[in-house]
């Protein structure tokens, strides 16, 4: 048998006292694609940064094509014919794509006779592989999807053999997917090899060949992929059966709570982003807002809860009249109200991640009685209902003394939707509620959604996972470029329908 | 390069103990070696400073004088620091704080003595408080940066009181620039005092009652910070004001709060200087404390708990270096400057240039006792 292209053999490391790789063993094939799949914390991407010499391993061994390396740096890597697609893409905004290729590469400056020949080269790639990637164009006008292939370029053009890319798709609309699979595709076709880090177990399923998953730092499956479900990989993930479809019944649909009248918003900049939206929301109902990050959608929570200024037009909780240009309620006042918010990015604005978990437990609620009387904090209240908070929404560890950075990202999102779902609220804005979340908690996450609507709570749900929003939105509003593109009942619709609304094309 | 360890696994008393002792050590071994090029035997200096900030009564009265003033201001910082705001201007709102102890002290004079008191503090911390205000206002508001307008804002005070001090307030009986004297019946009693009511005696100490001031500030510092609303809203605005936004905490009401309160800590120095020590605004009275107390709060990790141990040290050396300076010719009073920049240098600046070695290697070595 032929010697795989990528090795690993018993690789470790631990980070203090949590062992994030336990034994590794890994063989890849040349020229499969390889998924590696798991939840978030498992490992994965430890794992890939020990083969793309970010972080060295404790112990083990990592060989290519049957010869042991030594991983110090990414350049050793590079050198050994491993290239990584980050999730974060590594290109200087401002710089043509040529530039960012030639950038560092090396170690000398490309001009003249060098850099036409760099581009002819990079010409045949394109070619080859069918990246369709002007060279001349600066990055920053280019689209998230072209982005990756730029720094799929990049790799082939320093000589990369093996790809791994770090969720690939978490940023792509649909059909930016099946581009980048087709790509994919056909570096498999020439002979490279992709390694393929995801959660998703759709794009396991469509791409590779076989499959590894990965749990608690361990390697706890094998397989090939025609010979396993979604189901089955789900189970090896989490270490249990998981539900991937919801228990959801029919919606009992009240009155409208929530109204939003020809609202535009600004950003920070001064960009028009929000363009004279409508929507209204009926208590017991979930609207999805679907669309690609920076259509619009973070503007508009931001303007609904009261972070942001209305430019124009109105926001009407149980008819009464919340928000205008003149008018805006802060978001204390709107919590009163009964709307609360689970903001889309957490560490940035949900959490104080520098505080300790039972201080963000009441973050935004710390004035109201029972966590403060006469503006001092009752820090015996607030723990004991801070501990009975985490026992309920199995926040680990259940630790409320414990600095909230400490807490993986689920846990963290628990911490949050325990405070926000906890004040029982007329209408909850929810954004990315499981964006670097876990299956486990995921499942958990949405069901308590499900039971807040069914509850009577009227919620808005802006993701950018499609999935998501189909699973849990009773009615299902597309944003593109600021504006509400289209609006489906969930029933009959397709994610197609969606992912051509979502890119502007329908 | 050592890997970066994770937070969670230290425990705190390395990150807050054994940390801030290395650094100390490492500044006091490179002033050992300044001595030592001046020409004198380091190990006699710290002799010198061990005994003239300990060794007699009249010497460790001095040294919690000079404790007094350093927490005052050194709370000060800590204040402004837990809603990220860098307030160097101790120093002026020390100076307008001493103003308002003394306008105020002495129109209210004919009152009793403890009213007198009490007023004469309110003095001080409305005075510093609204010397910080501005300030603060120009930063919340204008978004000017507190660390430029806080420095000018030093010059601003120093010019003014110049020209108060020379011109509207000065004693007119007298070419000197100070202010007349407040009635001595409303003067803070002094440890000289108190001691005499034991039958020590000594010589003189400007050690006064400012001192149990100076211990209540902490515990206000203390509980307003971690056991308020008001300090939870401070610290949510330091650690991350996006966030402060989302809760509905308001980052321009926090920025002010927390520079006044700033600003009235460091009017407290007045206090000490003008009801218990010179009894009059005497000119440049703050004497660079402000600036020191940056220094106190740092290596005090802007807890109280830390601040006082600092500022301790910091009269240590203040006291203690003087009495070198009087025994050691080659030692002048700015060789003791240089020392305390190198000790700022070292628990400030390069505050965290071993942190990760001694974490990790607490980690480490606490991590292999528990696996046998």
């Amino acid at each position: 048998m032929v010697s795989p292209i990528l090795e690993l053999k018993n690789i470790n490391k631990s980070f203090g006292h949590v062992q994030a790789n336990k034994n590794i063993n890994l063989k890849i094939t040349q020229g499969t694609i390889h998924g590696i799949i798991g939840e978030n914390g498992a490992g994965k991407s430890t794992l890939m940064s020990i083969v793309y010499g970010l972080y060295q391993a404790d112990s083990g061994t990592i060989s290519v094509s049957g010869k042991e390396i030594k991983l110090k740096s990414p350049r050793d890597s590079i050198e050994s014919g491993i290239g990584m697609v980050h999730q974060h893409f590594m290109l200087v905004e401002n710089f043509t794509v040529i530039e960012n290729i030639v950038l560092g590469f090396e170690g000398e400056f490309v001009f003249g006779e060098k850099l036409k020949k760099a581009k002819q080269d990079l010409k045949n790639l394109c070619d080859t592989y069918k990246l369709n990637i002007d060279l001349d164009s600066v990055i920053s006008d280019l689209s998230v999807g072209f982005r990756q292939r730029v720094e799929i370029l990049k790799s082939l053009y320093r000589g990369a053999e093996i790809f791994i890319l770090d969720e690939p798709t978490g940023v792509l609309t649909p059909q930016e997917v099946d581009e980048l699979f087709k790509i994919l595709r056909s570096l498999k076709e020439e002979g490279k090899t992709i390694v393929l880090i995801t959660h998703k177990l759709n794009e396991i399923m469509d791409l590779t060949s076989e499959v590894s998953v990965m749990r608690q730092g361990e390697v706890v499956g094998h397989t090939k992929t025609t010979d396993t479900n979604k189901e089955k990989l789900a189970e090896m993930m989490v270490g249990r059966s998981v539900l991937l479809r919801l228990n959801k019944a029919e919606a009992k649909l009240g009155d409208v709570v929530f109204k939003v009248e020809n609202l535009t918003v600004k950003d920070d900049l001064g960009v028009t982003r929000v363009k004279n939206v409508n929507l209204e929301i009926r208590s017991g109902e979930i609207l999805g807002l679907a669309g690609v990050t920076g259509n619009g959608q973070t503007e508009l929570l931001e303007a609904l809860s009261g972070i942001r200024k209305v430019e124009s037009g109105t926001i009407y909780l149980n008819d009464e009249k919340i928000s205008d240009k003149d008018n805006l309620l802060d978001p204390r006042e709107l919590k009163e109200k009964g709307l609360a918010h689970v903001p889309e990015d957490r560490q940035r604005m949900g959490l104080v991640t520098d505080f300790k978990a039972y201080e963000n437990l009441i973050f935004g609620y710390h004035d109201q009685e029972p966590y403060s009387k006469s503006s001092i904090l009752k820090d015996n209240d607030i723990l004991s209902y801070s501990k009975k908070v985490m026992e309920e929404y199995d926040v680990r560890p259940r630790s409320p003394q414990l600095i909230t950075s400490n807490f993986s990202g689920g846990n963290q999102q628990k911490i949050i939707l325990s405070r926000e779902l906890n004040e029982n609220p007329k209408i909850l804005l929810v954004g990315q509620p499981t964006r670097g979340v876990d299956i486990g908690a995921i499942e958990f996450i949405h069901q308590r959604l499900i039971d807040m609507r069914d509850k009577g709570a009227a919620i808005l749900l802006v993701s950018v996972e499609l999935d998501e929003v189909l699973s849990l939105s009773d009615r299902i509003l597309v944003m593109f470029d600021g504006n509400i593109v289209g609006e489906r009942i969930n029933k009959d619709v397709t994610d197609r329908e969606l992912g051509l609304l979502m890119a502007g094309v329908a | 390069m050592v890997a970066a360890v994770d937070k969670s696994k230290v425990p705190w008393w390395v990150s807050n103990l054994i940390v801030p002792l290395v650094n100390l050590t490492l500044a006091l071994l490179v002033s050992a070696l300044f001595i030592f090029i001046a020409g004198e035997n380091p190990i006699q200096a710290v002799k010198l400073i061990i005994y003239g900030s300990f060794g007699y009564l009249d010497g460790f009265a001095y040294t919690l004088y000079y404790t007094t003033n350093f927490v005052f201001t050194g709370l000060a910082f800590a204040v402004a620091f837990h809603c990220r705001l860098f307030n160097i201007g101790g120093e002026g709102q020390a100076y307008i704080g001493g103003l308002g102890v003394f306008l105020v002290a002495i129109n209210v004079s004919f009152l009793p003595v403890p009213i007198v008191w009490l007023l004469a503090i309110a003095g001080a911390v409305v005075f510093g408080a609204a010397w910080a205000f501005i300030p603060a206002y120009l930063q919340a508001k204008r978004g000017s940066h507190v660390v430029i307008t806080t420095i000018m804002f030093n010059f601003i005070a120093s010019s003014l009181m110049v020209f108060l001090l020379v011109d509207v307030i000065r004693d007119m009986k007298q070419m000197g620039p100070h202010t007349v004297a407040l009635p001595k019946e409303i003067w803070f009693p002094t440890f000289k005092e108190f001691a005499a009511l034991f039958g020590i005696k000594i010589r003189y100490s400007p050690l006064n009652i400012s001192f149990l001031l100076a211990i209540a500030a902490s515990f206000f510092v203390w509980f307003l910070v971690w056991k308020t609303k008001w300090g939870y809203e401070m610290r949510a605005v330091g650690h991350n004001t996006q966030a402060a936004i989302y809760a509905g905490i308001s980052p321009y009401k926090n920025i002010i709060i927390a520079m006044c309160i700033s600003g009235g800590l460091a009017g407290l120095l007045g206090i000490n200087e003008i009801l218990g020590v010179h009894h009059k605004i005497v000119a440049g009275f703050p004497a660079g404390y402000g600036f020191t107390g940056i220094a106190v709060a740092l290596m005090g990790r802007n807890h109280p708990i830390g601040i006082f141990p600092a500022a301790f040290l910091f009269g240590i050396l203040y006291q203690g270096g003087s009495e070198v300076t009087f025994d050691m010719p080659n030692i002048t009073r700015y060789m003791f400057v240089a020392v305390q920049g190198v000790i700022i240098l070292f628990s400030g600046a390069l505050e965290n240039l071993f942190r990760p070695q001694i974490e990790s290697f607490f980690v480490n070595t606490l991590n292999r006792k528990a696996k046998i």
